[in-house]
């Protein structure tokens, strides 16, 4: 993993490199390089696979985070590239030509986070979602409690007990 | 509201745009004629759903709720995890046949209408769309705690909490999941209650039809189909 670090970083502009265990690792590299990054990792270094294509939303800071996780299957080496966007514009470069299954990925960030991927086929359709108005629902400034409390009809009677105050009267109801 | 942030507050005020095929428009047909098309009125018939009467002599509706109970067919549409749980029940070791119930492909053969858990919109859309089909007299099980008030699903975007605000449903059984032998009492329960009849489901959904379409529309925000027209 560490030779295949050091190869790339002689052609590539990668940021700081978190072994997470043994064939696990990411880090971190700027937009505009994630494509020729992700063109020698796949043509050169092996890895074929694309793993998993995902975002986590950084509200505070205002930026998304995409994580690409490849996976060379020879070498037993998993990588996890992460690229931050820009969350007000969310916008990240489609890599459909490189891996097809990229495009169901896209699609449902589309979908679920509101980052755009222009160029993708079939972006702009639905995904698992049909006729939504509201905000991207994985998007963390989005309340899914409340939405769904304004939104669906909810029987009365629901009660929560906490496990531990419950078991405490239960058991000791005097208060030993 | 208790433990929500209200200043989270949902986006009313946008309108699902209805599909571009599905809108009235002008169209030319082959010979040059231009003709005003309606595409979900056009091909469906606009009656809404009628009450079924009882039949005038008790003892006449008594056989019949007798005849109705002992009938029953059940449609093989499964949402959420119970539809695990019914697989069991065709099977020797429960063995619902032996009780006369069994399990259809298509709604026009069944006559109840299992919803195995919970149901998202867009699966509530298709099981109004299922139970419209049905032909009366026709009964809604509701299994799980899903469809009672949301069991796990309380705080979904996506899901519905309580199954009756769209669907006449005329037993829940309890439970999360409800084992298959819970899902055989549930069936004596309602052979019980038709044999009393009081099944009425489908007549409450005939005469409170406003009612759940109101709500069916308030949460499928892409109404695409015609009101009642199967």
């Amino acid at each position: 993993m560490r030779d295949i670090h050091a190869r790339l970083k002689q052609r590539h502009h990668l940021g700081q490199f978190e072994r997470q265990r043994p064939g696990l690792a990411f880090f971190t590299v700027p937009r505009e390089y994630l494509r020729g990054l992700l063109l020698d990792l796949r043509d050169k270094e092996g890895f074929s696979h694309l793993v998993l294509l995902t975002a986590v939303d950084w509200m505070e800071e205002g930026l998304f985070q995409l994580t690409y996780m490849l996976n060379n299957r020879a070498e037993d080496v998993t990588f996890g590239i992460r690229v931050m966007l820009d969350r007000d514009e969310a916008e990240g470069d489609s890599i459909h030509d490189l891996w097809p299954t990229a495009e169901t990925y896209q699609r449902e960030l589309k979908e679920m986070f509101g980052i755009n991927f222009p160029g993708s086929p079939r972006i702009d359709d639905e995904f698992i979602l049909e006729g939504w108005t509201d905000l991207p629902p994985y998007r963390r400034d989005f309340d899914s409690l409340a939405y769904s409390q304004q939104t669906y009809a909810e029987r009365p009677g629901r009660v929560t007990h906490d496990p531990r105050e419950h078991m405490k009267q239960k058991l000791y109801p005097d208060g030993v | 509201m208790k433990d929500v942030d209200d200043k989270f507050l949902k986006n009313i005020d946008k309108e699902f745009p209805l599909r571009e095929e599905l809108r009235p428009r002008t169209v030319t047909t082959p010979d040059g004629q231009e003709i005003e098309i309606e595409p979900l009125k056009d091909y469906f018939c606009e009656a809404a759903p009628k009450v079924h009467p009882k039949a005038y002599i008790p003892i006449v509706e008594n056989f019949y709720n007798w005849a109705r109970a002992n009938s029953l067919w059940i449609l093989g549409f499964g949402t959420g995890c119970g539809a695990i749980e019914m697989r069991p029940l065709m099977t020797p070791r429960f063995d619902a046949y032996r009780y006369g119930i069994q399990w259809r492909p298509t709604p026009r053969q069944a006559n109840l209408l299992m919803i195995s858990g919970y149901l998202s919109v867009k699966t509530l859309k298709r099981a109004v769309r299922a139970y419209e089909q049905m032909q009366g007299p026709k009964y809604v099980v509701g299994l799980g705690s899903c469809t009672i008030n949301g069991g796990m699903y309380w705080d979904s975007y996506n899901t519905i909490k309580k199954l009756d605000q769209y669907l006449p449903v005329d037993l829940y059984i309890a439970g999360c999941m409800p084992r298959p032998e819970a899902l055989l009492a549930g069936f004596m329960d309602l052979k019980k209650l038709i044999k009393a009849g009081k099944c009425e489901g489908a007549n409450k959904y005939a005469e409170n039809f406003a009612f759940y379409k109101e709500n069916q529309k308030s949460v499928i925000k892409d109404w695409d189909m015609p009101d009642y027209n199967w």
